[in-house]
């Protein structure tokens, strides 16, 4: 039990944060362990933003407790904040510098010793490819290029907690698929803590998410469970040759099926028996030609909308219409 | 920490044109009306040497030099005050000091350090200037010496005025022009109060630098500037603090 408390390396109770008269985080409890990467999604002006720089100390509490590392942000912000690397959603630059200016500032800051930070900024250059782009000066590189340099000032101190604020922002294609490689390689040593509204980026890189709706969380669980969230049992079959509708209908286990175009169809069924096997001897049998068969499945944007919409048991498709 | 800070704020100075352009312009200013002066003082010299107890060369010359940096420091202070921390806010980079394992002390006391450090050498052409004149005559060191404790003292309680304002908005300009205005209206007001006695003339930071100016050590003068400027510091640590509360 006391193993599993020392891997808790953040955790929030009870935030609450009001502007004026207006409630913008209620109530929010969050926990995090080492090795997790936890996604914190939700709509614009849910909170996330607001929890994020409540959790690096940016921004107090009206109440609650967040502690990192076991110790108190609030009544011990220099030692905590030691264990804590944050990328804010624009990222902070001084823009006359130069990268290694920089990032030597941002490790002598986070209170790493002269003769290790040519180590320091090697690596955190290396994990960021930003090896060519040394010496030129932050205002005069590309936004992805500071977007990087952004992520490599949090990480750069080898912190326990890193808190990302929607990190693949501006980027292009290639450049995302490199930020969440890293995320996940630093997910599986710290523990971090990103906010998106990108359900793809959660897909790839999160262990568990926590939707945030009007400052409050109103769903966590795994990424893998929340798919499963709405379980559907079927799949979309082509048939190059397809017989009669009414032919497809009548195989055992078949519970709804409907045709998306001449040889397109979408198969529902229970989902205890499963009809697949006996639709591919069948289309063996009587020359179908079969060509593809692609189970469905929930994606996490289905499973987000019906969460955060407001009539939480209206059918996505209903509610479309 | 603190020297980082500082050495940081200094980097970013040094890495900007403007800065060195700011540089080079008032070496010339000082120089330029350093030689002037000193022109006019050798004209009128012959006569002076009539007088029985006639003023010096550091009287006739250092004086007015000093006294002309101070002027232009009121103008000055306010386009290096209003990066240090509106532009950070503006650029967002201010997360970074308060997401750093740092106190707000530690993050005032740097800027305030860079700065004045900055400031300092800006000044330091002029007592040169002056003391190349200790090649070919006798200076008066002690006057000398007040003008520029006094310069330093002055420097301080408008780098910390100035730093204040900037606390309080988002915009580089907005602050410039207020700390301007608050430093410009506090010596127009001085320079306006007739009475002797008058408040504006005991919280006016230029008059009291007169004192200095005019080779009196008052140590009262001295006491005035360490609490104008320890009020300032303070006021811009509790504006900081209250980011944090109020968002």
């Amino acid at each position: 039990m006391s193993n599993n408390i020392s891997d808790i390396t953040l955790s929030a109770r009870n935030l609450k944060r009001r502007f004026g008269d207006h409630l913008v985080i209620n109530d929010v409890s969050l926990e995090l362990r080492r090795g997790e990467v936890l996604g914190l999604l939700g709509h614009n002006g849910a909170g996330k933003t607001t929890t994020m720089q409540m959790l690096t100390g940016c921004l107090s509490p009206n109440s609650g407790n967040i502690e990192i590392c076991g110790i108190s942000l609030l009544r011990q912000p220099e030692l905590a904040k030691a264990n804590l690397g944050y990328l804010p959603e624009t990222p902070p630059l001084y823009r006359e510098l130069s990268v290694n200016e920089f990032l030597n500032f941002t490790a002598r800051l986070r209170g790493i010793r002269p003769p290790e930070i040519a180590d320091v900024l090697a690596k955190a250059k290396r994990n960021c490819g930003l090896e060519a782009v040394g010496k030129k000066i932050i205002g005069t590189l590309s936004k992805g290029y500071q977007q990087r340099v952004g992520i490599a000032q949090a990480i750069i101190h080898d912190p326990a907690v890193i808190v990302l604020d929607e990190p693949t922002v501006g980027l292009d294609p290639a450049q995302i698929r490199e930020v969440r490689t890293l995320i996940r390689e630093l997910g599986d040593v710290h523990s971090v803590i990103l906010s998106t509204h990108l359900l793809s980026e959660v897909e790839s890189v999160c262990d568990r998410v926590e939707i945030m709706q009007q400052g409050r969380l109103i769903y966590s669980d795994t990424s893998e469970h929340m798919r499963q969230h709405e379980n559907v049992s079927g799949f979309i079959v082509v048939l190059r040759n397809p017989p009669p509708l009414d032919l497809l209908e009548g195989i055992a286990g078949i519970s709804h099926i409907e045709p998306l175009s001449a040889s397109k169809f979408r198969v529902l069924h229970k989902p205890q028996d499963n009809p697949k096997s006996t639709l591919l001897s069948l289309a063996e049998q009587h020359g179908w030609q079969l060509e593809q068969l692609t189970p469905l499945q929930a994606t996490l944007e289905d499973v987000y909308v019906r969460i955060t919409s407001p009539e939480t048991t209206t059918p996505p498709e209903e509610s479309t219409q | 920490m603190i020297r980082l800070l500082a050495q940081r704020e200094l980097r970013s100075l040094f890495a900007m044109p403007s800065t060195w352009f700011i540089l080079a312009i008032l070496q010339f200013i000082f120089t330029w009306f350093f030689l002037n002066t000193l022109q006019a003082f050798l004209e009128v010299q012959p006569q002076l040497a009539q007088l029985a107890n006639a003023p010096g060369v550091t009287t006739v010359v250092a004086v007015p030099l000093f006294n002309m940096v101070a002027l232009l420091l009121m103008m000055l202070v306010p386009m290096f005050t209003m990066r240090l921390i509106a532009e950070e806010r503006r650029n967002h980079s201010f997360a970074l000091l308060l997401s750093a394992p740092l106190s707000i002390r530690h993050i005032v006391l740097g800027k305030f350090f860079g700065l004045l450090a900055f400031l300092v050498l800006l000044i330091t052409g002029v007592p040169l200037m002056i003391y190349s004149l200790a090649l070919g005559t006798h200076l008066d060191h002690g006057l000398i010496l007040g003008n520029l404790l006094g310069l330093l003292l002055l420097t301080c309680s408008y780098v910390s005025l100035g730093m204040y304002v900037s606390s309080l908005t988002a915009h580089p300009v907005i602050a410039a022009i207020g700390a301007l205005a608050v430093l410009v209206g506090l010596w127009l007001a001085d320079a306006a109060a007739v009475a002797d006695n008058s408040t504006w003339h005991t919280i006016s930071p230029l008059n009291h630098f007169q004192n200095f100016n005019a080779g009196l050590f008052d140590s009262g003068d001295v006491i005035f500037f360490v609490l104008f400027s320890a009020v300032f510091l303070l006021l811009t640590m509790r504006r900081i603090g209250n980011n944090r509360v109020y968002g």
